[in-house]
């Protein structure tokens, strides 16, 4: 069915039950996010994307458009509200950029960017996080987790369909595992996929690193927002 | 080690040559501006020099007083643009930085050790005595047999037990993230304050490594 919303006072002619932060992008609007992934299931953890829906708060990857929505995204409530998020994130964990070999084609960091963060406004915390090294494909660096659980909800064992990524523990202490075993019988070219899917530098692909120069990395090359917004945004 | 007491000098309190009066009178409609490196590993700086002939059209504007640069110690008039780069890792990066504070109108965290600790906060995830001990006594080059010593003496400034970014330890008005910043986003932010404009860093220059 076709109907009319409204993002950002632009009149939006669309279809009901599209998912709202696809229909932004279509428009040339972008909403940031860093859990969600186009044509898969919504995960709804991260809540960067949140914006004002008929005035409440929601995240935009979580809404199915209806009839009449009128939502808000460059609007300063809402806007610090999800600088605020990406905040968080950067003073929960330990993200030393500077160290990381996803830099430049970080998720996070990228959304860093376009929400305009320049420093945290919260006290960094610099967690003790245990890293696992143990597996001869992928190191696992829990330092730069965000629990965004993309990797346990879309990877699996190509055989057994089993999760090979889980989650452990609860608030603070929840991290990310990995099954020892399964991650063996992963081929070259899921451990890319699990490592490009990863929205910062918790998964890693070993044997490889800093192939890229600086200048020539993926969100240098490209902006996430670009990207976001582009008709055909497969890379 | 001599740990008597001792008479404290500083080249701020030495007699020097006065500045040429010309000079002086050409500095003295000029913005002046302080620069300092804490616990950082001076590449703001370079990447401050990096500006290039930028900086040629910023100096028709400012003039630097105390800097990382000239070497004096304290400033020496009040400035309106405090430039810091470095984290805070010892007590003397404390005083140094209410220093900076007291005398500066404007203070920007530059790069990464500033806005948050960056390389030297890798320390924070454990205990001082276990870093000081890896680098003294534990290390791999370390003399074989030798006495084993932490270095320790009022001369050396003592090591805070965390690292600290700048706006936990006093207030920080902007802030230029990056491992080093681009000469460009320095640039941009000097060029802002410099014409009054509200300082902006756009998405396009912001980095954070």
């Amino acid at each position: 069915m076709t109907i009319q919303i409204s993002i950002d006072g632009k009149q939006i002619t669309t279809t009901a039950g599209k998912t709202l932060v696809d229909v932004a992008a279509e428009n040339g609007i972008y909403i940031p996010t860093l859990c969600y992934v186009k044509n898969k299931t919504c995960l709804g953890t991260c809540r960067v994307c949140s914006v004002k829906v008929s005035g409440n708060v929601m995240s935009a990857c979580t809404v199915a458009v209806s009839d009449g929505m009128k939502v808000e995204v460059d609007e300063p409530e809402v806007s610090d509200m999800r600088k605020a998020l990406v905040e968080c994130l950067f003073t929960e964990g330990n993200h030393n950029c500077p160290s990381c070999e996803k830099s430049g084609r970080c998720e996070l960091q990228a959304v860093g960017y376009e929400v305009g963060m320049v420093v945290s406004r919260f006290p960094y915390r610099f967690p003790v996080r245990e890293r696992n090294h143990t597996s001869g494909k992928i190191w696992l660096e829990r330092d730069r987790c965000i629990l965004c659980l993309r990797c346990v909800e879309f990877i699996h064992d190509a055989e057994s369909g089993k999760k090979i990524f889980s989650l452990s523990k609860r608030g603070a202490k929840a991290r990310i595992e990995i099954d020892t075993e399964l991650v063996e019988s992963m081929s070259a070219g899921q451990v890319k996929v699990a490592a490009n899917l990863c929205p910062v530098g918790c998964i890693i692909e070993k044997g490889h690193g800093f192939n890229e120069p600086i200048g020539q990395r993926k969100y240098e090359k490209k902006s996430i927002r670009e990207r976001a917004v582009a008709k055909n945004n497969n890379e | 080690m001599n740990n008597l007491p001792k008479k404290e000098c500083f080249s701020h309190d030495l007699p020097g040559t006065p500045m040429d009066s010309t000079v002086l009178a050409g500095r003295s409609e000029k913005i002046p501006v302080a620069t300092i490196a804490l616990c950082g590993c001076w590449g703001c700086t370079l990447s401050f020099l990096d500006m290039d002939e930028k900086l040629l059209a910023l100096l028709e504007k400012i003039t630097i007083n105390r800097s990382s640069l000239t070497d004096i110690k304290r400033i020496t008039k009040r400035c309106m643009i405090g430039f810091v780069e470095g984290g805070v890792a010892n007590v003397d990066n404390i005083e140094t930085l209410e220093h900076f504070r007291e005398n500066c109108d404007i203070l920007i965290s530059v790069g990464a050790c500033a806005v948050w600790g960056g390389v030297p906060a890798m320390r924070n995830d454990r205990e001082l005595l276990d870093c000081l001990v890896e680098a003294y006594i534990d290390s791999p080059t370390a003399v074989p047999g030798a006495e084993e010593i932490i270095p320790s003496h009022e001369d050396i400034p003592q090591l805070t037990n965390k690292v600290y970014p700048c706006h936990e330890v006093v207030k920080m008005d902007y802030f230029i993230p990056g491992c080093p910043p681009d000469a460009d986003a320095i640039f941009k932010v000097l060029d802002d304050l410099v014409n009054g404009r509200v300082v902006d860093l756009p998405a396009s220059l912001n980095r954070y490594d």
